[in-house]
């Protein structure tokens, strides 16, 4: 990686351009449009060649890291390798000139992949019908709880307006629950951050629309008291929400629909394998029980649309692009590999626990699921901290895990590797964290200064908090675009 | 077993179990009570070769009808050059994570910026979000801003001219957040000002939601809006098209407060309708209140310049349920794809795609009306889709188009037909639709 400070707008030069249209067959152009409805000025957007556009965007990617660049133990999200057939399948071109609007008629190989898709993920997690429309995880958990909530509207039991979430809980969940006029009330963790049943019988009653939980949980261990749970919260009338955000480690070996819960998301970008994007897009399908299949949102490729419906959630049909992926994906593991994929994250996941855990924290020493969670240096003495160790490893090459979250201990560091590294990258890793311990008692103001080699070191955050600058406004620029178009706008 | 993704050998696995302390791969979910663990065998296909997915979605991709695009309605065919899905795919923006770690995705963090930057100048606002998940949901989102900007009120306004899509999602958001929405009626083709005022007057209203190019393809005169709608206390928001938005009056010179749509416009391909790209812009005022994620300028350490996403106070991950949005991502390479796309627009570029758009528009909006089958329904300005009357049967019209491969005549709920021209389409192929429904009995 190395350092590179231009934003493309400084690259732009009056008269410069990077694109290729044909020359028009119209006798018409915008200039017939009332001037009443057009813009004063030209938008300063910038003036750049191919060439130098093509070179600008490369040499920003090479201040990036991502899967293919190295170990990234990024604890809940779920890294795993992005296998390459799934781009070039979702990019062939009879995909991506496909209107949303047309005919089922024209489109059958769309419907058969909703459906295919749709019954995979059935299979997997013992849901009995999907709706792939959801953008995200969180637009799955808003989807999942409209369905929660229409679900008990529809049954005339107007009064559950309050949704269970665990202390612990990702603050994805409770706003999600705003979002969707829901009361969220903190149900307490133990010590171990599984949920404590105790407090949970003192919530329930007929407020309660429902739970939302994952399995595991954020320390990676399982609710062991899942069946409990399930058996109390439907006892009051209340639903199971699953979020399918710790899934990955049940592939091959549990459903969340023979453990009692009635809706749940898929983070289809992480559990099977479509690229993060630096942040999206991914996809977030909702599964559902039987009895909730009616309240599934719009639009749908079944043809169908019950009155119980949910309600639309997106413009059309979610990120058709990104179910490709999962279902390539899904298809190469096919009903042999799957059996493995959990079972090889939850074992990468225990051997770093395992290997490390004399110089970091354990709070909760149990064998572990996917991913589990250190509380720091076990030598605190130098006053090295989480965020320090976080940063050192930038320069040994790896990115850094999860930090500071979950919220039950000060100094978290969450680890989850994912099913697809080696025994080698293990080892590697493993070394710099211990080498990174050792370097905290012996030269703690490197690693406290640290990183070295990066292309920047700890941006000032406080400061771009402070004085937002969210734009480029740079004097020069402007001017040369002021001259141009003759109006002084900007 | 041995898998292309799964790096273990079996002498591996011996390793490391050994090291977990456990004796087999079943003891690492011994918590698991054995009623839940999951004995059957998975409904799933024999696992595949590279070979045999190719195989699969190639015939996918053959069963589906091959179709010269002439609909919009929320998402059209514009071209992407090629510059732009080269860049997409580097692996480097791909397979990273939202840039939590500024010192190694700066390059993300830059372009999101570009991005924000981009999007402020094409809607004329202030400030910009690194993107929504698509255009009906940042609609969705203007209208929670404009709930949690004004505090007590929990009243909006939408226009009966704005996609239908958009109405349905900003609908189904405002029932289950307690908001109560009224939709404003229209006057030949235009929102109308008077039913708005009268709208306005019942009171508690805070926000109003208009199209900049609503469900008829129509250019939209908001004059007069942003007026009344200030003076009732409330926020105005445009829904655009941001590609339009090289030619047209910006939402701020509309004297919006908050611009949003979708980015599809700029050069995403349609993709059965994802993934697109919303966009939030809003005045500075509404900066602390625009959801999403947000990247801003600073210096590191050492003096340089850098990117971090800030003003994190106001997320979903600090605030929980006191968040007025649970937005915790964004459509962050569609972001890239773009921005990617602007910068080799440029502001010409840009203006060309609307020309060629609106002169083949105006051209097949001609020719259909010659063949004395079809009747304007409103006289006023579009840019690249219309709608008309028509005389003839609507499925036998858009059936003989689909026959011949053309995907045009989307019939509308008023009962109109619709027809959309981008650059991509050529005279060859407007002139090639024309002559079917010539030959239409």
């Amino acid at each position: 990686m190395k350092y590179y400070d231009k934003l493309i707008f400084e690259l732009s030069r009056k008269g410069r351009q990077g694109y290729s249209l044909p020359d028009t067959d119209w006798a018409e152009s915008t200039v017939s449009i009332p001037d009443g409805l057009k813009r004063a000025s030209m938008p300063a957007l910038p003036e750049v060649s191919e060439p130098d556009t093509v070179r600008h965007y490369t040499n920003l990617s090479d201040m990036n890291f991502g899967v293919d660049t190295g170990f990234y133990p990024l604890g809940s999200c779920t890294m795993k390798y992005n296998p390459k057939i799934n781009e070039e399948i979702a990019g062939m071109a009879g995909f991506q000139d496909i209107h949303p609007l047309q005919p089922r008629s024209t489109v059958p190989g769309v419907i058969k992949l909703y459906r295919d898709l749709s019954s995979a993920l059935s299979a997997i997690t013992g849901m009995a019908a999907f709706t792939l429309n959801p953008f995200a995880g969180a637009h799955g958990e808003l989807t999942g709880l409209m369905i929660m909530r229409r679900y008990h509207i529809c049954r005339g039991d107007l009064g559950r307006t309050r949704v269970i979430v665990p202390d612990s809980a990702h603050g994805t969940n409770p706003a999600s629950a705003a979002v969707c006029g829901l009361e969220t009330v903190q149900v307490k963790s133990l010590p171990d951050g599984t949920i404590d049943v105790g407090h949970l019988k003192t919530l329930l009653d007929d407020t309660v629309a429902g739970i939302m939980m994952t399995n595991p949980n954020t320390l990676g261990l399982f609710e062991t008291r899942i069946e409990e749970i399930a058996g109390l919260v439907h006892g009051c009338g209340g639903l199971l929400y699953y979020d399918g955000a710790n899934m990955n480690p049940l592939l091959g070996v549990a459903r969340p629909g023979d453990m009692g819960f009635d809706i749940m998301h898929l983070n289809l970008h992480k559990t099977f394998s479509t690229p993060h994007g630096g942040g999206g897009p991914g996809a977030g399908p909702v599964g559902v029980a039987e009895r909730l299949k009616p309240y599934l949102p719009l639009p749908r490729t079944d043809g169908e649309e019950p009155e119980e419906n949910a309600g639309r959630i997106s413009g059309f049909a979610g990120n058709f692009g990104v179910l490709m992926k999962a279902y390539a994906y899904i298809l190469m593991l096919g009903r042999q590999n799957i059996r493995m994929a959990g079972p090889l994250a939850a074992l990468n996941a225990n051997y770093i626990k395992e290997s490390l855990k004399d110089c970091y924290r354990l709070p909760v020493d149990r064998v572990c699921k996917h991913e589990f969670v250190f509380d720091g240096l076990e030598d605190r003495s130098t006053g090295v901290t989480t965020l320090d160790v976080a940063k050192r490893l930038l320069d040994y090459g790896f990115h850094a895990p999860t930090v500071y979250f979950p919220l039950l201990f000060h100094q978290s560091i969450m680890i989850e590797p994912t099913e697809t590294e080696s025994l080698e990258t293990l080892d590697a890793f493993i070394g710099v964290m211990r080498k990174i311990a050792r370097e905290a008692v012996e030269d703690p103001d490197m690693v406290k200064s640290a990183p070295h080699n990066t292309p920047v070191r700890r941006p000032d955050e406080t400061e771009a908090a402070r004085h937002p600058v969210l734009k480029f406004t740079d004097n020069r620029f402007n001017e040369d675009n002021y001259n141009r178009c003759g109006t002084g706008r900007l | 077993m041995s898998f292309a993704y799964f790096p273990h050998t079996p002498d591996d696995i011996a390793v490391m179990l050994e090291r977990a302390g456990v004796s087999s791969l079943e003891e690492l979910y011994s918590d698991i009570p054995d009623s839940l663990r999951f004995k059957g065998e998975y409904d799933l296909p024999d696992a595949m070769s590279e070979m045999e997915v190719r195989r699969y979605f190639e015939a996918l991709d053959r069963s589906n009808t091959k179709l010269t695009v002439f609909c919009g309605a929320g998402a059209y065919d514009h071209y992407t050059p090629s510059a732009v899905k080269y860049i997409v795919s580097r692996s480097e923006f791909l397979t990273a994570y939202t840039p939590y770690q500024a010192e190694i995705s700066q390059g993300t963090l830059r372009y999101i910026f570009e991005f924000q930057s981009m999007i402020c100048e094409l809607t004329g606002m202030d400030c910009a979000n690194a993107s929504m998940y698509d255009g009906p949901t940042s609609a969705a989102e203007a209208m929670l801003m404009s709930v949690a900007s004004s505090k007590k009120r929990r009243r909006i306004l939408v226009s009966s001219t704005l996609l239908p899509q958009v109405l349905d999602v900003v609908k189904t958001y405002a029932s289950y957040h307690g908001i109560r929405l009224d939709v404003v009626g229209q006057a030949g083709g235009n929102t109308s000002l008077s039913s708005l005022d009268a709208l306005l007057a019942e009171g508690d209203v805070a926000g109003v939601l208009v199209p900049g190019i609503n469900r008829y393809g129509i250019i939209e005169d908001l004059t007069g809006f942003a007026d009344a709608v200030h003076s009732s206390g409330a926020l105005l928001a445009v829904y655009s098209d941001p590609s339009s938005l090289a030619v047209l009056k910006t939402p701020g010179e509309w004297g919006a407060d908050i611009a949003c749509g979708d980015g599809q416009t700029l050069g995403i391909p349609l993709c059965f309708g994802g993934p697109y790209a919303g966009f939030l812009a809003c005045r500075q005022n509404l900066m602390r209140k625009l959801p999403g994620r947000i990247v801003g300028a600073t210096t590191d350490m050492d003096g340089r310049r850098s990117f971090v996403l800030t003003l994190q106070a106001r997320e979903q991950h600090i605030r929980r349920e006191k968040a007025t949005s649970n937005i915790c991502s964004n459509q962050s390479l569609m972001a890239l794809f773009v921005t990617v796309y602007l910068s080799l627009m440029g502001p010409d570029g840009l203006k060309k795609v609307n020309d060629l758009s609106y002169g083949g528009a105006h051209y097949l909006h001609d020719r259909l009306l010659a063949t004395g089958k079809f009747s304007d329904v409103f006289d006023r300005s579009f840019l690249k889709e219309f709608v008309l009357g028509t005389t003839l049967d609507t499925d036998v019209l858009q059936q003989s188009l689909l026959d011949a491969g053309f995907f045009g005549a989307l019939r509308t709920e008023e009962g109109y037909v619709s027809f959309c021209v981008t650059e991509r389409r050529t005279k060859a192929e407007i002139d090639a639709m024309v002559d079917v429904i010539d030959k239409i009995g």
